[in-house]
C-alpha cells in the first residue's frame, strides 16, 4: 500500500497538497524535489530513542538549543507568554517530578536538564488530535506535525504531559532572527514541537543538538539496533525517562 | 412562523438593537484577533484554553439540560412542562450555537476548521464532541420547530417526532459526557484525571440549566402576555435543587480524594484555586465567591418557603448560575493548566478583546434565543387569542 501511494505521488506530484507530511518533509529537505523516494544516504532506523548524559551538561551552555532553534525557524518573542522552544533546560526538580529529595547526591539538583519532545511510543499528542495533523511515522515511531493541516485547536498541548508543544500566538516571521531557507517557517495559529531532525535524518545528517554539542552529552540512534550507541549506553548505564508512570512510553533516556 | 420575529414592540426593538451593539464589538475584536492571532487574548505557553473553552463547556451544560424538562413531559407525561418544553428546546438550540462559535473562535486557524470533517479521527473525543454538539442542534431544531408548527395549525405532531423526541433524551447526556471526556482522558492534567468528572458536569449543568430556564420563564411572565403558570415552575426548582445537592456532593468527592491521598500533583490545583500557590491566588475569590453563592442558594432552595416565593426563587436562581458559571466557566479549564506539566505556575488574566468577543458570542446567543422565544411565545400567544 505504502509504495503504490509513492507511486502515485511521484506521478501526480501531489505531494504538497496534504496527503500526510511525510511526503512534503520529504520534499522539502531535499532541494531538488524530482525525487520523492529517500535518497540512499538517509539514515534509517526501527526506532529512533535519545540518550541525554545530563552530567556532562555544563551550566550555561545553550549550543544544543541554538542550533536547534536557528535551523528550525523558531522564533523568539522575547516574552514568556507566546513564547515558542523546541529543546530547553529545567530543573531536575521540574523535569522529573517527585524525585528530588532534600538528600539528593550532589550536583544532581542543581545540573540543567535538558527537555524536548519525547517522541513517545504511545503518544497522547497523536491520540488528541482531531486532524491527524500530529501523527506518529510508522516506520520509525518520529512523533511528527504537519503543519498545514493544523486547525489550532491546542488539544495536542493539553494531552502532551512534558509541555513540549508550542503555540504559535502570533505571526512568528518577523521574530525569526535569521531565516534558514531550507526549512519551513511556521504561519500563526499552529503548534509545533521537536522533530527529531526528521529532514537531516533524510539528507543523511544526526539531529542537529546532537551535533552541536561539544561536550558529547547527546547521542541519538535505532533502538532496533543492539549495536547502536543508544542501546550501548543504556545496556552500560542505568538511565531514567520523565512521567514512566503515564505509560506514554518516551523514548528520550536520560543518564542522571 | 419566522415573520413573526418582525413585528414587536419597542421594548423588544430596543432588546435587539442592545445585542446587536455587542455582537458588533464582538465581531470588530475577532476581526483583529484574526489578523494579530490568539496572542491577543491572554492565553500563554502553559495556559493554553482559557475563557473561551470554559465557556464552551459551561454552554454544553446548558445546552444538555433541556433534557430536564423534554423527559418528563414525553416520557413520564408530566403535563405541567408542555408549556415550556419548546422552551427548553430552543434554549438548548442558542446554547449549542453558542458552543460551536466558542469553539470557531478558539481555533488557531479557523479556516481549516472543516479538516476536522475532511480528516475524521475517531481517536480525538474532539471528532466525537463535534458529532454529538451537531447532531443535538440538529435534533433541537427539528423537533421545536415541527412541534412549534403543529401546534399553530393545532394538528397533532407526525409520529416520525416521537422517535426522534426519544432519541434527543440520551444524546443529551451524550454531549455533557463526551464534553467531560475531552478532559477526563489526558495523562498528566491530574486536575481533570477524574471518573466523575463526567457526573459532575451533568449535575452542575441540571442545576445551572435549568435555574436559567426559571429566570427566562419569570421574565418572560413580566414583559409578555406568555405565562407558564406556577407549577412548572416549581417544578423546575426542584430539579434545581437536587441537582446543585448532588453537584456540590460530587465537589465534595473529589476534595476527599484529593486531600486525604495527598498526592501533591492533584492536591496542588486544588490549593491553587482556593487557597493560592505560591503566592498565586487570581481565581481564590472568585472560587469562594462561587462556594458562598452555592450556599446561599441552597439555604434559598432546601426550604420549602423560600423556594416557593417566586422573588426568592430568583434569587436563588441567579446565585446558581453565578456559581455554577464560576465552577465551570472560571475556574475548571484554567486550573487544569495551572501548574504546568513543568511546575510552573501562570497566571491568567483575560484580555479586553478577549472578553469583547465572549460577550458577543453571548450577545450572538442570546440574539438567537430572543428570536426563537419570539416565535414560539408569538405562536402560543395566538392558540390563546
Ligand atoms: S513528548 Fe508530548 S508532544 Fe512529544 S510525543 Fe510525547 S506526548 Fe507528544
Ligand atoms: S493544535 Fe493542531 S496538531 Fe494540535 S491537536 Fe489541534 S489540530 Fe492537532
Amino acid at each position: 500500500m505504502k509504495s503504490s501511494r509513492r507511486t502515485f505521488l511521484k506521478i501526480t506530484g501531489l505531494s504538497l497538497m496534504g496527503w500526510g507530511a511525510k511526503p512534503v518533509l520529504e520534499v522539502l529537505a531535499r532541494n531538488e524535489s524530482s525525487k520523492i523516494l529517500k535518497p540512499p544516504e538517509a539514515l534509517k532506523a526501527k526506532r529512533w530513542a535519545m540518550v541525554i548524559n545530563s552530567r556532562r551538561c555544563p551550566h550555561g551552555c545553550t549550543d544544543c538549543i541554538q542550533a536547534c532553534h536557528n535551523i528550525h525557524n523558531v522564533p523568539d518573542f522575547g516574552n514568556e507568554k507566546d513564547e515558542i522552544k523546541w529543546i530547553w533546560h529545567e530543573r531536575f526538580g521540574d523535569a522529573f517530578p517527585g524525585q528530588e529529595h532534600p538528600y539528593i547526591q550532589a550536583g544532581v539538583k542543581e545540573r540543567p536538564v535538558l527537555v524536548l519532545c519525547n517522541h513517545c511510543e504511545n503518544p497522547p499528542c497523536v491520540r488528541v488530535c482531531p486532524t491527524q495533523a500530529t501523527f506518529k511515522r510508522a516506520e520509525d515511531g518520529i512523533v511528527m506535525m504537519d503543519y498545514h493541516r493544523c486547525i489550532g485547536c491546542r488539544f495536542c498541548i493539553a494531552g502532551c504531559p512534558y509541555g513540549a508543544r508550542s503555540m504559535n500566538y502570533r505571526d512568528p516571521r518577523p521574530f525569526i532572527k535569521k531565516i534558514n531557507p531550507a526549512f519551513p517557517t511556521r504561519t500563526k495559529g499552529v503548534v509545533e514541537k521537536c522533530n527529531f531532525c526528521v529532514e537531516r535524518l533524510a539528507a543523511g545528517l544526526l539531529p542537529a543538538c546532537v551535533v552541536a554539542c561539544k561536550e558529547k552529552a547527546l547521542f541519538f540512534g535505532d533502538l532496533g539496533n543492539p549495536d547502536s550507541d543508544v542501546r550501548k549506553l543504556l545496556r552500560a548505564h542505568f538511565t531514567i525517562r520523565r512521567k514512566p508512570e503515564l505509560g506514554t512510553q518516551p523514548q528520550v533516556y536520560y543518564i542522571v | 412562523m419566522l415573520e413573526k420575529v418582525l413585528i414587536g414592540s419597542r421594548r423588544y426593538w430596543s432588546w435587539i438593537a442592545f445585542l446587536v451593539l455587542f455582537i458588533g464589538v464582538g465581531v470588530f475584536y475577532y476581526l483583529r484577533q484574526l489578523d494579530y492571532g490568539l496572542g491577543i487574548t491572554g492565553m500563554s505557553r502553559n495556559v493554553t484554553w482559557a475563557l473561551y473553552i470554559a465557556q464552551f463547556t459551561f454552554l454544553v451544560g446548558v445546552a444538555a439540560s433541556a433534557v430536564m424538562v423534554v423527559l418528563p413531559y414525553y416520557l413520564h407525561n408530566y403535563k405541567a412542562f408542555g408549556k415550556i418544553t419548546i422552551l427548553g428546546e430552543f434554549l438548548a438550540v442558542a446554547s449549542v450555537m453558542m458552543c460551536l462559535m466558542f469553539i470557531i473562535v478558539d481555533l488557531g486557524q479557523p479556516a481549516r476548521a472543516f479538516n476536522l470533517l475532511i480528516y475524521p479521527t475517531p481517536s480525538s473525543i474532539l471528532f466525537w464532541d463535534m458529532i454529538v454538539l451537531n447532531g443535538y442542534l440538529l435534533l433541537n431544531i427539528v423537533i421545536g420547530w415541527t412541534v412549534l408548527a403543529c401546534e399553530k395549525k393545532s394538528v397533532p405532531p407526525p409520529r416520525w417526532v416521537k422517535p426522534l423526541i426519544y432519541i434527543s433524551i440520551p444524546w443529551a447526556i451524550s454531549i455533557h459526557t463526551v464534553t467531560a471526556f475531552i478532559y477526563a482522558g489526558l495523562p498528566g492534567r491530574s486536575f481533570w484525571l477524574t471518573a466523575i468528572m463526567a457526573p459532575r458536569f451533568l449535575a452542575s449543568a441540571f442545576a445551572s440549566g435549568p435555574a436559567l430556564l426559571i429566570l427566562l420563564c419569570l421574565i418572560l411572565r413580566k414583559f409578555t402576555r406568555f405565562d407558564t403558570g406556577k407549577e412548572p415552575v416549581q417544578t423546575l426548582a426542584k430539579i434545581v435543587t437536587y441537582a446543585l445537592v448532588i453537584s456540590i456532593f460530587l465537589v465534595g468527592m473529589e476534595i476527599f480524594t484529593v486531600f486525604y491521598s495527598q498526592i501533591p500533583e492533584h492536591m496542588k490545583h486544588f490549593q491553587y484555586l482556593f487557597a493560592g500557590l505560591e503566592g498565586h491566588r487570581a481565581l481564590v475569590p472568585w472560587m469562594w465567591a462561587s462556594v458562598f453563592l452555592a450556599g446561599a442558594a441552597l439555604i434559598l432552595l432546601i426550604n420549602p418557603r423560600t423556594r416557593k416565593n417566586e422573588s426568592l426563587l430568583a434569587v436563588a436562581c441567579v446565585a446558581v448560575f453565578g456559581s455554577l458559571w464560576i465552577e465551570k466557566g472560571l475556574g475548571l479549564v484554567v486550573t487544569g493548566f495551572i501548574p504546568s506539566p513543568l511546575g510552573k505556575i501562570t497566571e491568567y488574566y483575560p484580555t479586553g478583546p478577549e472578553v469583547l468577543i465572549t460577550l458577543g458570542v453571548w450577545a450572538m446567543g442570546f440574539f438567537i434565543l430572543t428570536v426563537l422565544y419570539k416565535v414560539a411565545i408569538s405562536v402560543k400567544e395566538e392558540i390563546e387569542a
